[in-house]
């Protein structure tokens, strides 16, 4: 009777050692000190301001801060082994890897959110209907580009195209090129840039003939003033919303946002506690501040891989190229 | 007959000049007018209760006084909701630096105008000085951002990383905690801030210093004063009202900058406020920056009611300078 009582309380307290080994209790939270210092894209920004809020409640000796250099400059200040942890709105690139590796900095790669790259025209545009990355191409390659609507479709007014963009140190303005125009490729030069997406927002919403891009919260805060371009990737024109975006159908413009860990900083308990507080609370504050979580099962292999320290980035293969495809693909 | 027309011509000509002024005039004034308002308008929910203005003003519930502002905003840490974030982190960090900046800046600006006019001989090397101070005035702040990087932030890679330094004193957490390279520090930032204002200190002072009429230099040199003596007992307490209004208008340009601390790589989320020198922080221009450029309307109207804050302490500190320049004006005769 008493070796069933204690089989019956052991197995009881199984799962909850499991649970506490996996987790880091209140308590401990609370004794947890140092610095935890986040630096990069200000698309990533909201989310990780987020968490670090809510981290720095549940772990009040903790001081982290979170900076906002862009996905190129937080990299360049995370190979040089500046800050812990590196916002990014894109995957690192074999440049900025092999910079890490040089200064002998090793990573852990984790996909956090999902945000859609909405591509957006003027409410009085009638003729937009939807685009396909062809269009897109035409309209914003360096290589001979449409100056008019009408080059891109005859159907179209002959009247000439305003191109909005965001900066060219935001990840944004990598991750479009790279759809619309490739690696190699080049964006025209004869538009107009802004670090502020407010302000591409203002511009769309002020010219008939005007086109830009950016992420989807800020076409969500603005969706009076602007028309949102259902985009077609191969398999017919699909609007982005909370659904597309989140199930991979809104291709190629629905990009993962990440956050690189140095490896030797998770080393530090405040940054495992920071890290795992982060994984476990992305999914609802992504959604809170206008991001779309990502699907349940990508999320638990990016778990999986902290857990298991797993090094190196997923978008790189063992001979340095670039690693194409969805998220879901990319992730397995 | 020719004449009075002339007469009328003249004074009409005087007529349409002054109306010329009263137009540029009353138009600045508009204009600055017109930004005020509508910051203050746009920033009014974060600054201001609704329900106890209305109590003071409509009900004359005098005893609602105190509840009219929202002192949370100036209490309260960054925060992903609009309506719990606040500015503290933010001024605590623009004090901070602006005292570092004037400790640093004031000194080394105030002396080198001194030499550069009281002593300097006037040859090609003190005009080729002058030159380059003056050039210096007008380069832009972000460019000393990047000076900042390399020789404070970094320091030329001579002491290690921030986060791996070579030469350090004193626990983490002491107040006296000090470590080089200064890092994304408070050091960093003053010294940064210093580069930017220094120029514009040394030609506000020697401006002052050469408004002094030179009889009164010569007539103490000519009763055996050395220049010394000259200098610190009549031409510096003459000149000192206005040194000191070009010096806190250059601390409120210390105050509004943010490009060169963005080069720095300042963070914008603490929600802590510095213990020591080396300590990190965040201005309330970058603040600003940051909400401003944030998709969600009530992050604009964050940021509009940072600007009020920033620019009711920007008043506060030129009402400091107009009053210590009254004060300390002495009739000279």
């Amino acid at each position: 009777m008493k070796s069933i009582a204690t089989l019956a309380l052991s197995l009881l307290a199984l799962p909850i050692a499991l649970a506490a080994s996996m987790q880091t209790s209140d308590a401990d939270l609370r004794k947890l000190t140092g610095q935890i210092k986040v630096d990069g894209s200000s698309t990533v920004y909201p989310i990780t301001e987020a968490v670090a809020e809510d981290f720095q409640a549940a772990a009040p000796k903790t001081r982290p801060t979170v900076g906002i250099s862009g996905t190129g400059g937080g990299f360049k200040r995370f190979c040089a082994g500046e800050i812990d942890i590196s916002n990014a709105s894109r995957p690192i690139t074999k440049t900025e890897a092999d910079s890490a590796k040089t200064n002998k900095i090793e990573f852990i790669e984790l996909p956090i959110a999902f945000d859609g790259l909405t591509v957006v025209v003027n409410p009085a545009n009638t003729w937009v209907t939807q685009l396909n990355v062809d269009q897109l191409k035409k309209i914003f390659s360096a290589d001979s580009p449409a100056k008019k609507w009408s080059d891109v479709n005859p159907a179209w007014p002959s009247e000439t195209i305003k191109v909005f963009s965001p900066g060219t140190d935001s990840g944004t303005f990598d991750y479009f090129k790279e759809v619309t125009v490739g690696k190699d490729g080049k964006i025209r030069s004869d538009l107009s840039v802004s670090e502020d997406d407010n302000v591409l927002v203002t511009g769309v919403a002020g010219d008939k003939n005007a086109i830009g891009y950016f992420g989807f919260a800020y076409f969500a805060e603005n969706a009076s003033k602007l028309k949102l371009v259902p985009i077609d990737g191969g398999k017919g024109a699909i609007t982005p919303n909370g659904m597309t975006i989140e199930d991979g159908t809104y291709s190629p413009f629905s990009r993962p946002l990440f956050i690189y860990v140095n490896a030797k900083s998770a080393e530090r308990p405040e940054i495992a506690a920071f890290v795992n507080f982060y994984l476990a609370n992305t999914a609802k504050l992504s959604k809170q501040v206008g991001y779309t979580p990502l699907p349940a099962v990508i999320n638990d292999r990016a778990t999986s891989n902290w857990k298991s320290k797993k090094l190196g980035t997923q978008y790189l293969d063992a001979s340095g190229n670039k690693v194409q495809g969805s998220i879901a693909n990319v992730y397995k | 007959m020719s004449n009075i027309s002339l007469q009328t011509k003249r004074i009409l000509k005087n007529r349409a000049f002054l109306a010329l002024c009263l137009l540029s005039t009353s138009a600045t004034i508009l204009i600055l007018a017109l930004l005020i308002v509508s910051i203050i308008l746009q920033g009014s929910h974060f600054l201001f209760n609704s329900d106890a203005l209305s109590a003071v003003f409509a009900h004359g519930e005098l005893s609602q006084i105190p509840k009219i502002f929202r002192w949370d905003f100036l209490t309260n840490f960054a925060s992903r909701f609009p309506e719990k974030a606040g500015i503290y982190a933010a001024i605590i960090g623009s004090v901070w630096v602006c005292v570092i900046c004037a400790l640093l800046a004031l000194p080394l600006g105030i002396g080198t105008a001194i030499y550069l006019e009281e002593f300097a001989p006037k040859n090609r090397w003190t005009a080729l000085i002058d030159f380059n101070i003056r050039n210096l005035a007008g380069v832009p702040s972000i460019v000393y951002g990047i000076l900042g990087l390399t020789a404070f932030t970094r320091m030329f890679g001579l002491f290690g990383s921030d986060k791996n330094s070579a030469l350090a004193f004193g626990p983490d957490d002491a107040w006296w905690h000090i470590q080089f390279p200064f890092g994304q520090g408070l050091l960093a930032g003053g010294l940064t801030l210093m580069l930017v204002v220094l120029p514009i200190v040394i030609i506000s002072s020697r401006e002052a210093l050469r408004a002094v009429p030179s009889s009164l230099r010569q007539a103490s040199l000519a009763i055996g004063a050395t220049p010394w003596q000259t200098a610190s007992k009549i031409t510096l307490p003459a000149a000192i009202p206005s040194i000191l209004t070009g010096a806190i208008l250059a601390m409120s340009r210390a105050m509004g900058e943010a490009a060169p601390l963005l080069v720095l790589g300042i963070p914008v989320f603490i929600a802590n406020t510095p213990d020591n020198l080396n300590d990190n922080f965040t201005v309330l221009p970058f603040q600003i920056f940051n909400w401003a450029g944030r998709p969600q309307e009530s992050f604009h109207q964050l940021a509009a009611s940072a600007i009020v804050v920033l620019l009711v302490v920007l008043i506060c500190f030129n009402g400091v300078a107009v009053y210590l320049r009254q004060k300390l004006r002495k009739p000279m005769a």
